[in-house]
């Protein structure tokens, strides 16, 4: 088995708040992040997908169709863009890095053909980031 | 949903690679510049990776603040700025990275109990870094 991680980066902003919580709690538990008018960040993406080397190409999988995929399925929906406003997901969940992460795994997993998803990592900022592997 | 989050934390410390038990030559050829009597120091990277069910109620794994709060108070606290060879941890084990990791391990799970912990990873220099995982291993 081979792994290969291709990169993105996008930058959208986002803004964290939970409508069943009151305005106290909302604070309490989000902080600085429930601010309504949003922050941003410089988000980095690393898909990461596995499978044998196929013997004709020598590729794992064709990196132009990945990164076709990607560009579509994320970048095209996620690039300066505001998540909780513009991005369907978080129209009724909080767009924090796991549930991003969550997200983009949804996305990419039924689209990928020739290679298996193995890890969708999410870096927030440099010091923090979220890896999911589409485990239950 | 289970998602493994992962947040990094700097800190600089001192250490002096040296093993009591060993003859003063054996400790030179063992560790070489870092057995140097009066230690040196790293800016170390600490990397934390914690699991669980993202909570549908916030979307964490984890409240950050909260992992935040805790190493801030039980290990940078203790460690940044510091000379490891005068901890409790290392009057009797030497302050190697690897040793340090299982430390700081240690410390993590007894402590953290808001998610699981799943690993420790520390980089010594950008050239060197170690992981623990505490027995549990799988494929990042």
């Amino acid at each position: 088995m081979i792994y290969l991680t291709r990169k993105a980066e996008f930058a959208a902003s986002h803004y964290y708040h939970n409508p069943e919580f009151t305005p106290e709690e909302n604070q309490r538990v989000f902080g600085k992040c429930n601010n309504p008018n949003g922050h941003g960040h410089n988000y980095t993406l690393e898909v990461t997908v596995k499978g044998e080397i196929d013997p004709r190409s020598g590729f794992v999988v064709d990196l132009k169709q990945l990164k076709g995929v990607l560009t579509r399925e994320v970048l095209d929906a996620m690039d300066h863009r505001f998540l909780n406003r513009e991005v369907p997901e978080f129209a009724n969940q909080i767009p924090t890095t796991e549930n991003l992460a969550i997200a983009i795994w949804q996305r990419l997993e039924p689209k990928l053909k020739a290679a298996q998803l193995h890890r969708v990592r999410v870096y927030e900022t440099p010091d923090l980031f979220v890896d999911f592997y589409g485990e239950a | 949903m289970k998602a493994y989050l992962t947040r990094r934390y700097m800190f600089s410390a001192s250490h002096r690679l040296h093993n009591e038990a060993m003859s003063a030559q054996e400790n030179l050829d063992t560790y070489g510049k870092c057995n140097n009597p009066h230690g040196h120091g790293h800016n170390y990277m600490l990397e934390v990776t914690v699991s669980g069910q993202v909570d549908p109620s916030t979307g964490m794994v984890c409240n950050l603040a909260d992992l935040d709060g805790f190493v801030h108070r039980d290990i940078l606290e203790r460690v940044d700025i510091q000379n490891l060879n005068t901890l409790p941890e290392f009057q009797s084990e030497v302050p190697t990275t690897e040793n340090l990791c299982t430390v700081l391990h240690e410390i993590l799970q007894r402590g953290f109990t808001e998610a699981h912990l799943e690993k420790v990873r520390l980089e010594e220099t950008m050239m060197n870094s170690f992981e623990y995982t505490g027995g549990n291993e799988r494929i990042w």
